[in-house]
């Protein structure tokens, strides 16, 4: 045990916590009995307060591949192991991850208890869709299997629900089938929010799609974007020189970010410049392409430590999702991000497809992801954006969240006295809690 | 392909080795005292590298059982990898006999006892490389850690002076000096971020060592120089010094 300070991914808040970890299965009941309370950890890589609590358990060297069908795609691991690791072993065998979040570096454990989802949500749905079944240890030392079959309640309250149920120590799930590890890449600007609006629709039989969106914008070209659309490429599409190998690995290259970036460099003006840049490079209406995997679904995990961009602060990611009617709220809610100069490098918007669930985020609607640095009222800014969001019948992503009250998280989850009575029933002394848990009234 | 031996591969340098290893081609053959422990980790190993893994009972400590699990071992190993050590508090066993012999036993007396004897097998066979996860800890005796530091001491010599044999007999043998490592042995110390290696840099190091066959290798390179000073303090210094 050493006490460690830690933070996640948005570098706010920060605290001071006793980090268990553990390699055996023998070792996991004895720490969470010898634990006062505490909350599973995998990469810390969920945005905000999630993973912080003033114990630890952290998952990340308890990461062995138990089986992998290479016939029929199922996949079972230990839940340390990182997606990038699964990636390396899965992908020259013909199979990939059947949903994968913008970065790599999660957890399995992380993947299921954020119930993750990617740019193929509105044709695959999130990762709690392909689980076949699961294992954990609840607050009381049992170990449960769960699956959509057995133990549902314990299966449907864990998908999503940020760790808050039981250590999950094994995970078994589908992948899907490709022939080449290469993506064809559509990319499509379009000049405002109708027409990128427009062209999701259009584009909606497309397995990936998200946007990148230029949220300062004002004007007539409020809302301009690039459309990135992809398709797993077969390997009659590869262009010759890549046929002789379409499973191969992506060179591992990575570029370190080694320091914070003093909180002055992003303002406004860095940030238009930036989105100018970005919506510039793309000169042509349309570009198509075939890239390696990597770029196309982590972009930024080729630099590694992108937080401290934003400065010693921190910041915070702001996700929330809006039903489709609720298109005005949308717009209300980019005009107020450009008319306070408050805005991210990268906006990312995305049209999620049907989704029923407990606790998981996503569900049918527009979702928008973006950056704000961590600045004097900040926070007074995004309790307004709350409003509007449930005022068009939105909520909010738990996984980016450090700041949201608890009174936003009720009226976004009509399921939530569910998932607390859940809680309740396999947590009941609240030995398992996070910092995020207490502050929304959860575990309290 | 060759097949590596890992000596106490529960540790997680071990278990980086043991994959990076295995990544190369190499079969592996894992040992540890607590055999059911290391069933996940072969399971692992070849499922991910589709190479031979086998699992091995193995205690570093049980001196008089060391030849017969060494001939138990079939395919011999080629490349055998002490990675067993054991460190506590150095007031503690200062105090008691049974933590001092135990450090001892670990990290000097027990590498000795299982190393001599796949010394004379690799001299006999005319071909190996043996390498021992030593410390820097042995360079100097410190107050705060020299009966580990001690142990760790006679084990540099030890394998300095195997190196010096082996090498008429076409055996080679590697040093490691690791430096800080973030690994379950530590997670009490308050290590800084900057001189401390993660396990998987020390597995590409030795995987490196084993390959060029380097003689003494350092995970981060400033450690060479770091010991380098420490060493050479006159003794009327550093006797006075709180280190």
């Amino acid at each position: 045990m050493a006490q460690k300070t830690i933070s996640n991914w948005g570098n706010y808040p920060v605290m001071q916590s006793d980090e268990h970890c553990f390699s055996f299965d023998d070792q996991v009941q004895k720490i969470m009995e010898q634990s006062e309370y505490f909350i599973p950890r995998g990469n810390g890589r969920c945005y905000g307060d999630a993973s912080l609590s003033k114990e630890t358990i952290n998952t990340l060297k308890y990461d062995n591949v138990i089986s992998f069908d290479t016939k029929e795609g199922i996949f079972e691991c230990q839940s340390g192991i990182t997606l990038d690791k699964i990636l390396e072993i899965i992908v020259p065998k013909g199979w990939f991850l059947p949903v994968t979040p913008g970065t790599k570096f999660i957890t399995v454990g992380g993947a299921v208890g954020s119930d993750v989802h990617g740019k193929n949500h509105h044709v695959d749905g999130s990762f709690s869709n392909h689980i076949v079944e699961m294992e954990l240890v609840l607050a009381n030392g049992s170990i449960m299997v769960c699956s959509p079959e057995i133990h549902t309640d314990l299966f449907e309250a864990t998908c999503g629900g940020m760790g808050l149920t039981g250590l999950i120590t094994r995970v078994k799930f589908r992948l899907k089938k490709i022939e080449t590890s290469y993506i064809k890449q559509k990319q499509i600007k379009a000049e405002n929010l109708d027409e990128i609006i427009r062209l999701f629709d259009e584009y909606k039989n497309s397995t990936y799609s998200v946007a990148w969106i230029d949220c300062l914008k004002k004007g007539e070209h409020f809302g301009r974007s690039i459309l990135i659309l992809g398709e797993h490429a077969t390997l009659s599409e590869l262009p010759e020189k890549l046929k002789a190998d379409p499973l191969k690995l992506p060179p591992k290259k990575s570029i370190p970010f080694p320091f914070n970036l003093p909180s002055w460099v992003l303002n406004s003006f860095t940030v238009k410049l930036f989105n100018f840049l970005y919506y510039g490079k793309n000169f042509k209406k349309e570009i198509n392409n075939v890239v390696s995997y990597e770029p196309f679904f982590y972009p930024l995990d080729a630099i590694l430590n992108w937080n401290r961009g934003y400065g010693k602060k921190g910041f915070v990611q702001y996700q929330f999702v809006l039903p489709l009617q609720a298109k005005q709220g949308l717009i209300e809610i980019l005009h107020r991000i450009s008319d306070k100069g408050l805005g991210s490098f990268l906006a990312v918007l995305k049209v999620f497809g049907k989704q029923e669930s407990l606790i998981s985020f996503p569900k049918e609607g527009y979702t928008l992801a973006l950056d704000f640095p961590v600045r004097d009222g900040l926070f007074d800014f995004l309790d307004e954006l709350d409003q509007v969001v449930l005022q068009y019948g939105g909520r909010l992503y738990m996984s980016k969240d450090a700041r949201m009250k608890p009174d936003v998280l009720k009226a976004g989850y009509p399921r939530l006295e569910e998932f607390k009575r859940i809680i309740h029933q396999y947590n009941p002394k609240g030995k398992i809690r996070s910092v995020q848990s207490d502050r929304l009234e959860l575990t309290t | 392909m060759a097949t590596v031996l890992l000596l106490g591969a529960t540790s997680d340098m071990a278990v980086a080795m043991a994959r990076t290893m295995a990544a190369k081609g190499y079969d592996i053959q894992l040992a540890a005292r607590n055999s059911d422990r290391l069933k996940p980790l072969q399971g692992d190993i070849t499922v991910r590298y589709g190479v031979n893994c086998t699992a091995h009972e193995f205690d570093a400590t049980a001196f008089a059982t060391h030849h017969d699990f060494y001939y138990s071992l079939t395919p011999k190993p080629d490349i055998v990898i002490c990675v067993f050590g054991y460190m506590s508090d150095n007031d503690a066993a200062c105090k008691n006999w049974d933590e001092a012999s135990k450090m001892i036993n670990s990290n000097y007396t027990g590498a000795v006892s299982i190393l001599n004897i796949v010394g004379e097998d690799f001299a006999e066979r005319k071909s190996g490389t043996i390498v021992g996860i030593s410390s820097v800890a042995g360079v100097r005796g410190r107050q705060s850690n020299y009966i580990y530091g001690s142990a760790k001491a006679g084990f540099t010599a030890y394998l300095s002076g195997l190196r010096n044999k082996m090498y008429h007999c076409g055996v080679h043998v590697v040093s490691v000096l690791p430096g800080f490592v973030d690994t379950k042995m530590t997670a009490g110390l308050n290590l800084p971020p900057l001189l401390t290696a993660n396990t998987q840099q020390v597995a590409d190091t030795v995987e490196k060592a084993i390959r060029k066959k380097q003689n003494i290798v350092y995970v981060k390179w400033f450690w060479k120089w770091i010991m380098t000073i420490i060493k050479n303090i006159p003794e009327n210094v550093f006797k006075k010094k709180k280190l």
